[in-house]
C-alpha cells in the first residue's frame, strides 16, 4: 500500500509537467485547428533558459534564496518562451492560415527540428547538469515525498486555477472561446482574431516553460533532445483527455504520469512508453474523442 | 429620411474563386432608414452583407461608411465603427451560454454599457431572459434568432444589418421581431438594412428597397412603390399564392 501510495505521489508529479505542456497543444488545437509540433521544443526551450538564468544567478551572487531563484528562472522563462513561440506564430503559421490544412502541420514540424537543432548547435549536444536546488525530503508513514514534488504539484494547481480564472471569467478568455467557436463571427463583432490567437500561442508558451523550469529543477539536466518525448507524451495526454479541452488536457496529463509509473513499478520500466502509448489506443478505439473531447459533430 | 448616406456601396464586386457573386452593386443607406434587399435564393444577398465586412472582400468598387472607406478594413475594424451584423445562419456562439453570447455583443465597450443594454434586449426579446443560462446551441432555432439580433443590438450600432430576420420562423414570432425593428427605427432612429425572402413583410417595413438578381442590384424604390410593381408582386410576393 505505501508503495502503491509512492507511486501515486511519483505520478502526480509527472503528470503536472505533462498536464500544463498540454494545455499549450490543446488551446491552439481549439483556436486553429493545428498541431503544433514545436511545442516540446518551446518546453526544452523554456527549460534552458531556466538553466542559463540559474547558472547566471549563481555565478553573479554568493548566494541565492532557493525560492527567489526559481521565481525568477520561471518569469525569465516565461518571457523568452512567449516571445519565441509568438515569433514562430506570427512567420511560420500565420501566413499559412487558410491554406490546406496539412500545410501548417508540415510547418511545425519543421519548426520542431529548426528549434531542437538551434539550442543544439548554440548550447551544444550534451546533456547540461545543473546542482541540486531543493534537495529537502519528508518521510510520512514511510512514504517519502520531496521537496521537489511538493513545489511542481502546488505550483501547477496555482497555476491551473489562475489559468481557469482567465479563460473563463475575462474578457480575453471569453473572446479567446469565441475565436474557437466561430472565428468569422468573433471579426464581426469587433475581436481582433489575430490578436486573440498571438495571445494563445503566448499563454501556451508560459505554461510550457513553467513545466520546462520544473522539468529542469526536477530531474537538474536537460539536453536539446528532450523536447521530443515529453512533447509526445504530453499531446498524448492532450488526445487522451479529449484535444480541445482544457480540463481533458489536464486530466490527461495526469493520467499519463500515473500510468507511466504504475508500469515502471510494477511491471517494466523499459516499457513504461509503451504502456503509455497503448493506453491512448485503447481509449480512442472506445471514445475516439478522447475521455472529455466533444463530438465532432454538432448541431447548431 | 434625413438624407445623408451612412452607408455608400458603388460598384462592388465579390469573387468566390472565380466565381462572380457580385457585379457592380450599387446600394445607399441614409441615416435613419430601414433599406431592404429581397431577391431569391443565390441572388447575393448574403455575399453583399459579408462584403461589407470584409469577408469576402470586394475585389472591385467602394465602400463607404460615415465618411470613412471600408473598403480594405480590416474585418474587426469594421466592426469597431459601430455596424453590427445578425448574420445569415445566426453564428450563435453554441457553445456559450446566452449571456455570454451578449456579452460577446458588447465587447467593443468591455461591458461597460451592459446591464443597461441587456434589459433593452430582454425587453424586446423577454424570451432570451428565460433562457440566459442555456448554451446557445441548445436554444431553438426562433430563439438563435433573437439572439443573433440581440447580441448584434449589444454593440449599440449606428448601422445593423440583418440578414433574413424572419428565415425559419414562426409567423407571430417574425411579426414580433418586424415590430422590434421598427420600434428601435422609430424610437432610437436606429438605421438598419436587411435582407430578406420575405418580401412582403421586409417591403411592408421598409422605408426603401432594393430587387437583386443574379448579383446585380434590377430595382430600387420605395417600400409602397415596390409592393405596387407587378414585375416584383408576379416574382417575389404572389409566387406561391395561385
Amino acid at each position: 500500500m505505501q508503495y502503491f501510495i509512492q507511486q501515486l505521489i511519483n505520478g502526480l508529479t509527472l503528470g503536472s509537467i505533462y498536464g500544463l505542456i498540454a494545455i499549450g497543444y490543446t488551446m491552439v488545437y481549439g483556436i486553429i485547428g493545428m498541431i503544433n509540433f514545436a511545442h516540446g521544443d518551446i518546453f526544452m526551450i523554456g527549460a534552458f533558459i531556466a538553466l542559463i538564468v540559474f547558472l547566471a544567478l549563481t555565478s553573479l551572487f554568493y548566494s541565492v534564496p532557493v525560492v527567489i531563484a526559481l521565481l525568477i528562472m520561471m518569469i525569465v522563462a516565461m518571457l523568452m518562451t512567449s516571445l519565441y513561440n509568438w515569433t514562430i506564430e506570427k512567420v511560420a503559421y500565420r501566413p499559412l492560415r487558410g491554406s490546406f490544412r496539412l500545410a501548417p502541420l508540415i510547418t511545425a514540424i519543421g519548426m520542431s527540428i529548426a528549434l531542437s537543432n538551434f539550442v543544439q548547435v548554440t548550447q551544444g549536444p550534451r546533456n547540461k547538469p545543473i546542482p541540486q536546488m531543493v534537495s529537502r525530503v519528508y518521510e510520512i508513514g514511510g512514504i517519502s515525498i520531496s521537496l521537489k514534488q511538493i513545489i511542481i504539484v502546488v505550483v501547477t494547481a496555482v497555476l491551473l486555477t489562475l489559468f481557469w480564472y482567465l479563460v473563463n471569467k475575462t474578457s480575453l478568455g471569453r473572446a479567446q472561446r469565441a475565436c474557437e467557436q466561430d472565428r468569422k463571427m468573433a471579426a464581426l463583432l469587433g475581436i481582433d482574431v489575430d490578436r486573440t490567437i498571438s495571445i494563445t500561442f503566448i499563454m501556451g508558451a508560459s505554461l510550457a516553460a513553467v513545466a520546462g523550469t520544473l522539468f529542469l529543477m526536477y530531474y537538474g539536466v536537460v539536453s536539446f533532445s528532450d523536447g521530443f518525448v515529453p512533447g509526445v507524451k504530453a499531446f498524448t495526454a492532450a488526445v487522451l483527455g479529449g484535444i480541445g479541452s482544457l480540463p481533458g488536457a489536464v486530466l490527461g496529463g495526469l493520467l499519463i504520469g500515473f500510468i507511466e509509473s504504475m508500469w515502471s513499478a510494477y511491471f517494466s520500466i523499459d516499457y513504461k512508453d509503451v504502456a503509455a502509448f497503448s493506453i491512448l489506443a485503447i481509449v480512442l478505439i472506445f471514445l475516439p474523442s478522447g475521455i472529455l473531447g466533444r463530438p465532432e459533430v454538432e448541431k447548431v | 429620411m434625413a438624407g445623408k448616406a451612412l452607408l455608400d456601396i458603388k460598384g462592388v464586386e465579390t469573387y468566390y474563386g472565380n466565381i462572380r457573386a457580385l457585379n457592380g452593386v450599387d446600394v445607399s443607406v441614409d441615416e435613419g432608414e430601414i433599406v431592404a434587399l429581397i431577391g431569391a435564393n443565390g441572388a447575393g444577398k448574403s455575399t453583399l452583407m459579408m462584403t461589407i465586412f470584409g469577408t469576402p472582400r470586394a475585389r472591385s468598387g467602394s465602400i463607404v461608411f460615415n465618411g470613412t472607406d471600408i473598403t480594405q478594413m480590416p474585418t474587426h475594424e469594421i466592426a469597431r465603427l459601430r455596424i453590427a451584423q445578425s448574420p445569415e445562419g445566426r453564428r450563435i456562439f453554441p457553445r456559450m451560454t446566452v449571456m455570454e453570447n451578449l456579452q460577446m455583443g458588447a465587447s467593443l465597450d468591455n461591458l461597460k454599457y451592459y446591464d443597461e443594454d441587456v434589459e433593452k434586449v430582454f425587453h424586446l426579446f423577454p424570451r432570451l431572459k428565460e433562457r440566459i443560462g442555456q448554451r446557445g446551441g441548445t436554444l431553438s432555432g426562433g430563439e438563435q434568432q433573437m439572439l443573433s439580433i440581440g447580441r448584434a443590438l449589444m454593440a449599440r450600432p449606428k448601422l445593423l444589418l440583418l440578414d433574413e430576420p424572419s428565415l425559419g420562423l414562426a409567423p407571430l414570432i417574425v411579426k414580433q421581431i418586424f415590430d422590434a425593428i421598427r420600434e428601435l427605427n422609430r424610437t432610437q432612429g436606429l438605421t438598419v438594412f436587411l435582407v430578406e425572402q420575405n418580401a412582403f413583410g421586409a417591403l411592408k417595413l421598409a422605408t426603401r428597397g432594393y430587387v437583386m438578381v443574379n448579383g446585380n442590384v434590377t430595382m430600387s424604390g420605395s417600400g409602397a412603390e415596390l409592393l405596387a410593381n407587378p414585375e416584383i408582386r408576379a416574382a417575389y410576393l404572389e409566387g406561391g399564392r395561385h
